[in-house]
């Protein structure tokens, strides 16, 4: 290094990374405008697919839920690779000396953000539609952040492989929903707890998410610059 | 009988002796053991898993085979990872397309087994099961990965990730799935109480050797295809270079043989 410049610390490079991605959401309103749609036709579709079957719906109310957040989630994870590896950002933030593991935490961050404003749109949905109830706010909320954590990490790592790629579209639901599957089981189970439609314990359930993101998180920091060396961008 | 460029003495001696195994696999499994009819001491009934145990000696190899070649997957992606050997992601590839082809057989041969003898083609409560399925998903996303545009080290380090990542999955989806299915479903896994022994556990043991013959018969063969395919793509481009060479070495030939001097020579 040449010049003395005014040290970023890898926390405020993650908030930075975050916000860069957040601000080009903001504007481009892909996010708003196409995800969160799409979520909610999901639900009306599942309404339609059940038949209108009020009790049913309520009943498996976690589970479609959770569904339609992973769905959606595919389709953010795109948007969040698409924003990197266009005009090769990628590399550019590599090349003004940002730690990688900063870039995956920001990616992830704004990645969770996005997702967590769109589940509290879907819980609005899943109330209205299905006529779930909340009866464990605390439960319904931590399971929520945690399942979010794990969907984000887990598609940070996974859009960041496939980044630049024309196959993406489709390879990457393929990659992504199977390895997501545990958080499927555990969230809908947790959540499930939370709004009185199963007798089953939902902090033990959340303890697995919670155990699903960290692997993730830690997976995702450790090598998300072998990933991005791996990537073709 | 024609060369086939992927194969050797040793590996057509090895083909020939898989094929004479699977022959003699099938005299065994359909004649040599007899349908599994046992009396029920209470009720006098016959019970057992009658002809449908013959479906084990496809079944068990094959979960078998799928286990082992995604095993040597991961293990081939740690040493491309560590090592950046091309040897290494040739065999990891090669082993998943044959991991990915026994699993699919584990899990058809399973569900058949699975309609007479519980009653059902699928059974949600079982763990292996869906490990299983789980694990035949990723795989054909790996193998999804592998066919990915990019040159051979960009693809080689891509697809090691993902095959060190599809063990990490496996073994979590292995443990929520068996936590979900403890306390969801109340039925474990159905494994009969049959004791498995004389003629039918011998078989099952040829069977999982003749599996075994195969799966390293199939690996030759696959292993051999791939570094072709690979060494091709290399020589490709070098013979490219070769020809484009030798067209500059007759533009300079010929413009010596007619000017009397090389292009070089009149720019100088």
């Amino acid at each position: 290094m040449v010049e003395a410049r005014p040290r970023v610390g890898g926390a405020a490079q993650a908030v930075l990374v975050a916000k860069k991605d957040l601000r080009i959401e903001a504007r481009s309103r892909v996010a708003i405008n196409q995800v969160v749609p799409f979520a909610l036709l999901v639900l009306v579709l599942f309404g339609f697919a059940l038949d209108a079957d009020t009790a049913a719906l309520r009943n498996f109310a976690p589970g479609l839920f959770w569904l339609a957040v992973l769905l959606a989630a595919v389709l953010a994870v795109h948007r969040s690779v698409s924003v990197e590896s266009g005009d090769g950002v990628g590399d550019a933030l590599l090349l003004a000396g940002l730690r990688p593991d900063a870039v995956f935490v920001g990616k992830t961050l704004a990645l969770g953000g996005q997702l967590l404003a769109l589940a509290v749109v879907l819980l609005g949905g899943i109330v209205v539609l299905y006529g779930a109830s909340i009866e464990d706010a605390g439960l319904l909320v931590i399971t929520l952040i945690a399942a979010v954590i794990g969907i984000a990490s887990t598609g940070t790592v996974y859009g960041a492989l496939l980044a630049g790629q024309q196959a993406r579209e489709t390879v990457l639901p393929m990659l992504l929903l199977p390895v997501l599957s545990p958080v499927l089981i555990a969230a809908t189970r947790a959540w499930g707890d939370a709004m009185g439609t199963v007798a089953t314990d939902g902090w033990a359930w959340l303890a697995l998410l919670a155990g699903f993101a960290a692997i993730y998180s830690l997976v995702g920091a450790m090598s998300y610059g072998t990933l991005l060396e791996a990537a073709h961008v | 009988m024609s060369e086939s460029p992927t194969s050797s003495k040793t590996s057509r001696l090895l083909g020939v002796a898989v094929a004479l195994g699977a022959i003699a696999l099938v005299l065994l499994a359909f004649i040599a053991v007899e349908p599994d009819v046992r009396i029920n001491a209470e009720t006098g009934q016959e019970i057992g898993q009658f002809d449908a145990v013959r479906l084990l000696f496809v079944h068990v190899p094959a979960a078998l085979i799928a286990y082992l070649a995604f095993t040597v997957t991961t293990v081939g992606s740690a040493v491309v990872l560590w090592k950046r050997s091309v040897w290494w992601d040739v065999v990891a590839g090669a082993s998943a397309e044959i991991g990915a082809l026994c699993a699919a057989l584990t899990l058809i041969t399973g569900s058949i087994w699975g309609r007479p003898i519980w009653n059902t083609w699928w059974e949600w409560g079982d763990v292996r099961l869906l490990t299983t399925l789980v694990l035949f998903m990723l795989s054909l996303g790996y193998l999804a990965v592998r066919r990915l545009e990019g040159t051979a080290t960009e693809r080689a380090r891509r697809s090691a990730i993902v095959g060190l990542l599809l063990f990490l999955n496996v073994v979590i989806v292995n443990r929520s799935v068996e936590w979900w299915a403890s306390q969801t479903l109340h039925q474990k896994s159905t494994i009969a109480d049959a004791t498995i022994e004389g003629n039918t556990l011998f078989t099952l043991f040829f069977a999982m050797v003749v599996g075994v013959g195969a799966y390293v018969w199939m690996m030759i063969h696959r292993f051999r295809l791939a570094w072709l395919e690979r060494m091709s793509d290399r020589f490709g481009t070098d013979d490219l270079l070769a020809a484009r060479r030798a067209e500059a070495d007759d533009h300079a030939r010929i413009a010596s043989a007619v000017g009397g001097t090389s292009p070089e020579g009149e720019s100088s």
